[in-house]
């Protein structure tokens, strides 16, 4: 048995993983500032394996076969997001490729290679796909156009700086020569990569920014052909079920399987660490096995707290009541000026903020299959964070982790379930399977209900907010309270200091900066439960308690919200903010009369490195907000598919609006209320709004687009409600049932 | 015991339980995994199939109920379906999970009525989530495959 033991929670000194790699990706995918590469060569130690792989001539990213397609290797999952076109478009435009031969296909799992740039390790999240790919497929584009430029050179016996490429097509015009990429491969694979490729002039791009980067899956994802996990069926495979507790934090006291195991189709019914593992021969099967089990959980260290308790206790926290614990220390996120001033004259807003619980509940509940035999160890599954799932999946096969194989797959979504520091599910299997043993493949199936009431959801949070205005209206003092538990406690990150992502979106906020007197201070209280990152992240709560504050000061100043924005931009230097807004406004025709029945309401919001103005036109329907148009103006900097971008902004208005509207889990003595759609409502079909997307001409290199237009929409329905005489809203969601 | 279905024009024999959910004997037993699972309770849509020509959630009908039927599923539309090419031209997909049970949805309402009204597609759609909000292409997408022209401007992003 090998001695490597990897525990990615308490790194031992056999484990590489340092703090500084932990940092990266917490803070990365909590969407906060902290951008920390890694070597290839530290990666490499960590994941106990180096690239032995041999991924031919051109390279990691670029395959270029006789047929004279280009095959460009996405290290990145493609779980709706677009990402697969945008990357394969970002080499193709450097290649001068023929973008109707460009094919993007998954990479495997090898973290000294396909490292995400900003966090260190195989992963996609923080909306980061783009942006962290852009140098390296720029540079893997461009060095396979110069080995076919070389190619050719050699081949013709012509200086290279006289050869043209155009879709695929190397010329020598002036003795009327030509080939393609195939006709040249096997010359081209032999040339030497230039080691400093030389990257196209910006302003020359051709398919970069046109409507012709469009996706790649489209036709097998309207075909039914597309394969996800849940498509999975191997030889001789098992269908695996886990019956979890109720409550957070339970384990098994007993459990009786006689009545499981006579189900046709049952194989075996064993303990695991998170449950009681049904393995069937199919999954009807294993389904009816699991409600025929009965198990007793052993309660005594599970979270037995109600949300509404949690509320409570959150809000007594924020008012000033000590912390019961005396380790819960307020960290300031920004300090402004004499804090004292922030509780004295007469507040414009002195109000509260709640938000719920939220599940991702994305349309394919999580699933993995798993193939365990000794310490060896293949995942087939949407992969989020291939080199997590190889850390926790080598701890518990007892093996290298670059040693596990990972084959990713489309996934169903995720919104940032499928990436967690437990890989918990992917876990859950990897037991099974290795009790099953023997390389029997096993697909772990959760269902609807496993799926809402498993855990990782957005937490609870509570803000206070205390603004005062100056003679001109504008705000003088700004004292803010955010208590939320943090997204780093169990993780690498530890429980130390203030998680960023709780406070990104208001610790940076333009308002904040033009304000003179900021006390901003954020607590995070225990709390026994999975808790994660939900599309946006903190932008989730902050973007709302910002832009609707706004919009209140606005109004108590007498002013009208975009001329109050444009002014408080100007004060504090946004002019990426002032930029959308504009845009936004102009193309929404702010200030000239809305659709008929509708109001419209207004809000802006940076986050992943991307600003979002939405303009949303917003009437009652049976005491529900129903949206109708919202017009998108957004920032991304270099935009690689105009369509996708569209895309990201229709899908995230529309994830965004869901929740505000009508989102929300609820505890009872630690139990989660909400089994399945009939309880959790989300969006639907008549529901939707119509997003018009506009796209800020940029020359910035790419930034976030899967998450920035989630968290604009609720202080847009929110600012209109206020525009047509409604009170604040000071809960979410709308929609209480 | 074998049950008799006809799907997609073929009689085919399972082996299921009769109380079986149809959407487990045509993953499982026939691998015609093209219906989705997305809830198992007739919430969501992704399972949807047709009988007959009307869309039923094949996660919660029993395959007794449907022996008699003729069930069509996404596998039957062949790709070259007006709808399909509508899908593609306007990317609708984005994880594409929720969409074959879409397309199986919006193929029943163009039987029926071959140019709905939005309020028509909005009736006929709403039974259908998609997590990832494609609803606005949906939308369009049904109004082109119908030969109609979309309800406002094209969700087309324009540079500025
Ligand atoms: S899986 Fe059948 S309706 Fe959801
Ligand atoms: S495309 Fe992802 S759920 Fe509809």
């Amino acid at each position: 048995m090998n001695k490597f033991v990897m525990d990615i929670r308490e790194p031992t000194e056999s484990v590489k993983l340092t703090r500084r790699h932990a940092l990266g990706i917490g803070a990365t995918l909590a969407g906060g500032a902290l951008l920390i590469g890694c070597s290839p060569s530290a990666i490499g130690k960590m994941m106990g394996v180096g690239a032995k792989h041999d991924f031919g001539a051109f390279g990691p990213f670029i395959k270029v076969t006789s047929d004279g397609f280009v095959t460009v290797m996405s290290k990145h999952i493609e779980f709706g997001q677009g990402n697969h076109a945008g990357l394969a478009a970002i080499a193709a435009e450097e290649m001068d490729a023929d973008w109707t031969k460009v094919r993007v296909e998954q990479s495997i799992a090898n973290a000294s290679v396909y490292a995400n740039t900003s966090f260190g390790m195989q992963g996609t999240g923080g909306s980061s796909a783009i942006s962290n790919s852009w140098m390296q497929l720029r540079n893997a584009g461009a060095a396979a156009r110069a080995m076919f430029v070389q190619a050719a050179a050699t081949t013709w016996g012509v200086p290279a700086k006289d050869i043209t490429v155009k879709d695929g097509v190397v010329r020598y015009v002036a003795g009327g020569k030509e080939a393609t990429f195939g006709e040249l491969v096997p010359v081209a694979a032999k040339v030497t990569p230039p080691q400093k490729p030389i990257l196209k002039d910006p302003k020359n791009f051709s398919l970069i920014g046109s409507d012709r980067v469009r996706r790649k899956d489209s036709a097998a994802k309207s075909s039914g052909t597309a394969r996800f996990t849940q498509d999975v069926h191997l030889p001789n495979m098992l269908t695996a079920m886990v019956a979890h507790s109720p409550k957070f934090g339970s384990s098994v006291a007993s459990f009786d399987a006689s009545a499981a195991k006579q189900i046709a189709g049952v194989v075996d019914v064993f303990q695991i660490p998170s449950g009681v593992a049904v393995v069937a021969e199919n999954t009807w099967a294993a389904r009816k096995g699991r409600d025929a089990l009965v198990v007793k959980w052993d309660d005594s260290k599970a979270e037995k707290r109600s949300s509404d308790e949690m509320r409570a206790e959150w809000t007594a926290l924020a008012a000033g009541k000590a912390p019961s614990d005396s380790k819960l220390k307020w960290l300031a996120f920004q300090t402004k000026g004499e804090a004292a001033q922030t509780t004295s004259g007469t507040p414009a807003v002195d109000t509260t903020y709640d938000f719920p619980f939220l599940a991702h509940a994305p349309m394919e509940p999580m699933n993995c299959v798993a193939i365990v035999d000794g310490n060896s160890a293949k995942l087939i599954h949407g992969s989020q964070i291939p080199t997590l799932d190889q850390l926790n999946t080598a701890k518990i096969v007892g093996n290298l982790p670059g040693a596990i194989e990972v084959e990713t797959l489309f996934a169903g979504g995720s919104f940032g379930r499928r990436a967690n520091f437990q890989s918990d599910y992917v876990t859950e299997c990897v037991h099974i399977a290795k009790h099953v043993g023997k390389g029997r493949p096993v697909k772990l199936v959760w269902t609807r209900e496993d799926d809402m009431t498993g855990g990782y959801y957005r937490p609870l949070v509570h803000h206070a907010v205390r603004v005062t205005l100056d003679k001109d209206g504008y705000p003088a003092t700004w004292r803010h309270r955010i208590v939320g538990p943090s997204l780093n406690k169990g993780s690498p990150l530890g429980s130390g200091g203030l998680d960023p992502s709780l406070v990104e979106g208001a610790k940076d906020s333009p308002y904040l900066k033009a304000t003179p007197v900021v006390d901003g201070q954020a607590i995070s209280p225990d709390i026994n439960m999975p808790i994660l990152w939900w599309r946006s992240v903190g932008a989730t709560h902050t973007a709302f308690v910002m832009e609707h504050t706004i919009d209140q000061l606005a109004k108590k100043a007498g002013k009208d919200p975009v001329d109050y924005r444009r002014t408080l931009y100007k004060k504090a230097g946004a002019e990426r903010h002032l930029a959308v807004l504009n845009l936004a406004a102009e193309k929404a025709g702010w200030g000239a009369p809305a659709t008929a029945g509708f109001t419209r309401g207004i809000a802006v919001h940076e986050s992943f490195g991307s600003v979002v103005a939405q303009v949303a036109e917003v009437k009652l329907v049976n005491g529900e907000p129903r949206v109708g148009r919202v017009v998108t103006a957004i920032d991304c900097g270099t935009a690689i598919s105009p369509n996708q971008i569209a895309a990201q902004m229709e899908g995230g208005t529309c994830f965004g609006l869901s929740a505000a509207l009508f989102g929300q889990i609820t505890l009872k003595g630690g139990e989660v209320q909400q089994h399945n759609f009939d309880a959790y409502r989300v969006l639907r079909h008549n529901e939707a709004p119509h997003v018009e997307t506009y796209i800020v001409a940029s020359s910035n290199p790419p930034s976030g687009v899967g998450e920035p237009g989630t968290p604009v929409i609720s202080a847009a329905v929110a600012n209109a409600l206020l525009a047509m005489g409604q009170p604040m809203t000071t809960s979410l969601p709308f929609v209480k049932t | 015991m074998t049950t008799m279905l006809n799907i997609n024009g073929k009689d085919m024999p399972v082996q299921a339980a009769p109380d079986t959910p149809l959407l487990w004997v045509l993953r499982d037993e026939l691998g015609l995994t093209g219906s989705k699972y997305g809830c198992g309770i007739a919430q969501c849509g992704a399972c949807t199939v047709l009988a007959d020509g009307q869309p039923i959630r094949s996660c919660s009908t029993p395959i007794l109920a449907l022996a008699s039927a003729k069930i069509t599923t996404i596998e039957s539309l062949g790709g070259e379906h007006p709808l399909q090419v509508a899908w593609v031209k306007n990317d609708v997909p984005q994880c594409g999970y929720c969409q074959s049970g879409q397309l199986m949805s919006a193929s029943a309402l163009l039987a029926q009525t071959p140019k709905p009204t939005d309020e028509q597609i909005d009736a006929a759609m709403s039974g259908n989530i998609c997590r990832c909000g494609t609803y606005q292409r949906i939308h369009a997408a049904i109004k082109e495959a119908s030969g109609q022209a979309p309800v406002a401007a094209p969700p087309v992003a324009a540079k500025v």
